[in-house]
């Protein structure tokens, strides 16, 4: 305990201990995730299907038909005066109205997914109540897709913004702390190399990396029974690309800044459009195509593919191979932009 | 100091420029090895950035540097190795205990101390286990001065090591540096105090407006006065011919004005005092103070440039 071993040896220790001494560093990086998990995951967790509420509104031979319709496991009908039944429909309480007469008549918004099955499902009610037969007799398979969940869903994108997060920020706030306080400089007035200084900062995120994807993949798979499809191994690997492109475009955003404010504003302007574009939430596929080729150059969009086609389809890497390039590309080029424009004073 | 003395820090027409600021102008140095040599001036007088270009961290816009027979751009990491460095107001990591410092910055030397000798050498075994974010001020610095002393250099450079401690820990770092010294070795320090300077330095070149303006022994730049003792009066009526019969009093070589007295330069207290007072009486004028010091090096500094060293 009292030579001291090789610097990138020591470099690292110091970073690791530096970090696990930061409570914010803690929560940010290992609990503000998973919070992020439990709480989506259980806003739109998977229900089994609810039946339709509809109404019948009052009038000759109404009792009769909401009965009959109510009949129905997919349909909830009640007995409703005219007014509140249409007040009800127009505030999405009701799916449907069905007013009764010598001819039904159906009342709803067809632009509305559930009032237009709604109708679908009242018609067939309606019609054999009223002695339709149907021609063939039909026969149901029920299926059910292994990660079709949101959840599924959500966890490698959860991931892939843990990854741009943490690596940004890990890397951009203490090289910026480290300058502002003049401690590059003094670290520069030692024999110590440079590139032994940036490495080490890649290395203790590489170590952070694999407890980061433990705690939200572990988390998933014992709350919410996320499966990861594809190998570990191909899991961790995209992960290591994923994490050190960002490290190193966590070093170039915090390359020339010298306060914490400017690299916050450089990282937040960054990071921002990946939040939104890149599919950790929802589809990217929302947005209009002209919007496309942008959000597919960003780093994290790849990333989150990459993640998914693992942990969802279960497919190999060489599947993955395009998308690693441009994330590792992302990385290289910002490396190495980092290393000729860093100011070390 | 003999001419033929082996020569730690030569610098030579070292000029450094901010933009329109011009920092450092045409300045020349010569350390030599086994010597305390201080660079005493006000703040802003260039003293951190000629240190910091003789450390290799920056670089001059003209000038030649030699440090141990070494080049900065030739030899920069063998160099390196043989220097400890202490940067004006560095925050070492806060979250590393002391220990954890000192074996980072020992990672850096081939050889130089053990972390514990180290401890020892600065007296802060007890602290090796605390953070640096709770230690006092003055543990801190000496924990700057011991990450420099980690790899047991041939020249420390010391840049304002003592500024903002107490009365206390300045003592307590210029024994360090004085054991330091003992050893034969090199130090380098900038100072603003001239107390710090007396009692550490060999040689002292005073500095102002980024060029040397006097330079040797600290007992030396005090003879250049041609007196040794400074007497400070005031008059109750003030009066601003003072300067010229001043000048006549038997045993004063110099007078200066300032706001808040008259500073004169003395040889002999005990013949000058009388003979002040004598003059002053027969002009009917009254004194409201007078006291006397030995001169300094602030005096010396004062002389030279008119202003006060803490004045910047």
């Amino acid at each position: 305990m009292v030579r001291a071993s090789h610097p990138l040896v020591e470099l690292t220790r110091a970073r690791m201990m530096e970090s696990i001494r930061e409570p914010e560093a803690i929560f940010w990086v290992f609990v503000f995730p998973v919070l992020l998990a439990l709480g989506l995951g259980i806003a739109f967790r998977s229900r089994p299907a609810q039946p339709l509420r509809i109404a019948v509104q009052q009038g000759p031979g109404a009792a009769n038909l909401a009965e009959a319709l109510d009949r129905s496991p997919e349909l909830r009908a009640t007995l409703l005066p005219p007014e509140a039944a249409h007040n009800d429909l127009r505030t999405g309480k009701l799916a449907l109205v069905v007013v009764p007469g010598d001819s039904v008549t159906y009342v709803y918004d067809p632009t509305r997914n559930d009032s237009r099955l709604a109708r679908q499902l009242v018609d067939d009610a309606v019609q054999r109540d009223a002695g339709r037969a149907d021609p063939l007799i039909v026969g149901e398979d029920h299926l059910t897709e292994p990660g079709s969940r949101y959840i599924d869903f959500l966890i490698p994108g959860l991931l892939g913004l843990n990854l741009m997060g943490s690596g940004m920020w890990g890397i951009g706030f203490n090289i910026v702390q480290a300058r502002r306080k003049r401690l590059l400089k003094r670290l520069l007035a030692t024999p110590m190399r440079r590139s032994h200084y940036l490495l080490s900062f890649m290395l203790s995120r590489f170590v952070f990396m694999i407890l980061e994807v433990a705690a939200l993949v572990g988390f998933g798979w014992l709350v919410f029974d996320v499966r990861v499809y594809g190998s570990i191994s191909d899991l961790l690997i995209v992960a290591v690309v994923g994490a050190l492109a960002f490290a190193g475009l966590g070093l170039l955003a915090a390359s020339r800044a010298r306060t914490i404010e400017g690299v916050s504003g450089i990282m937040n302007l960054v990071m921002l459009p990946m939040w939104i574009f890149s599919g950790v939430f929802f589809s990217y596929a929302n947005f209009p195509d002209a919007l496309q080729p942008f959000i597919q150059a960003l780093p994290l969009t790849p990333l989150n593919d990459s993640l998914r086609a693992v942990m969802i389809d279960g497919a190999p890497l060489t599947a993955n191979l395009t998308r690693l390039a441009v994330i590792g590309a992302w990385g290289l080029v910002s490396f190495v932009t980092a290393l000729r424009i860093f100011r070390w004073h | 100091m003999a001419a033929d003395t082996e020569i730690a820090v030569r610098c030579q027409g070292l000029q450094k420029s901010y933009g329109d600021v011009v920092a450092v102008d045409g300045l020349d140095l010569d350390v030599h090895v086994g010597e305390c040599f201080g660079l005493l001036g006000p703040n802003g007088a260039g003293k951190t950035t000629t240190v910091e270009i003789l450390e290799g961290l920056l670089e001059p816009d003209a000038g030649d540097v030699e440090i141990l027979g070494m080049r900065w751009g030739k030899d920069d990491r063998a160099l390196r190795q043989r220097l400890g460095v202490q940067l004006q107001e560095t925050q070492l990591a806060e979250k590393l205990t002391v220990e954890e410092t000192l074996r980072l910055f020992g990672s850096f030397f081939d050889g130089g101390r053990t972390v514990d000798e180290v401890l020892e050498l600065v007296q802060l075994q007890e602290k090796r286990k605390a953070w640096v974010s709770r230690l006092s001020g003055g543990q801190q610095q000496r924990l700057a001065v011991a990450c420099a002393l980690v790899s047991h250099p041939d020249l420390l450079f010391l840049d304002e090591p003592t500024t903002g401690l107490d009365p206390q820990s300045r003592r307590q770092l210029w024994e360090l540096v004085l054991d330091f010294k003992a050893s034969g070795r090199t130090v380098l320090l900038t100072t603003h105090y001239m107390e710090e300077a007396h009692r550490l330095c060999d040689r002292v070149a005073i500095v102002d407006h980024g060029k040397i303006i006097a330079q040797g022994t600290p007992a030396q730049l005090i003879a250049s006065l041609g007196a040794e003792h400074v007497v400070e009066i005031a008059l109750e009526d003030g009066d601003p011919a003072a300067g010229e019969w001043l000048r006549q009093v038997p045993g004063v070589r110099d007078v200066r004005r300032e706001r808040g007295g008259i500073f004169l330069t003395v040889g002999e207290v005990h013949r000058s005092v009388p003979a002040l007072l004598a003059t002053l009486k027969d002009r009917g004028l009254a004194l409201s103070r007078l006291t006397t010091h030995h001169a300094t090096l602030e005096d010396v500094f004062v002389s030279l440039t008119g202003r006060h060293l803490r004045d910047g």
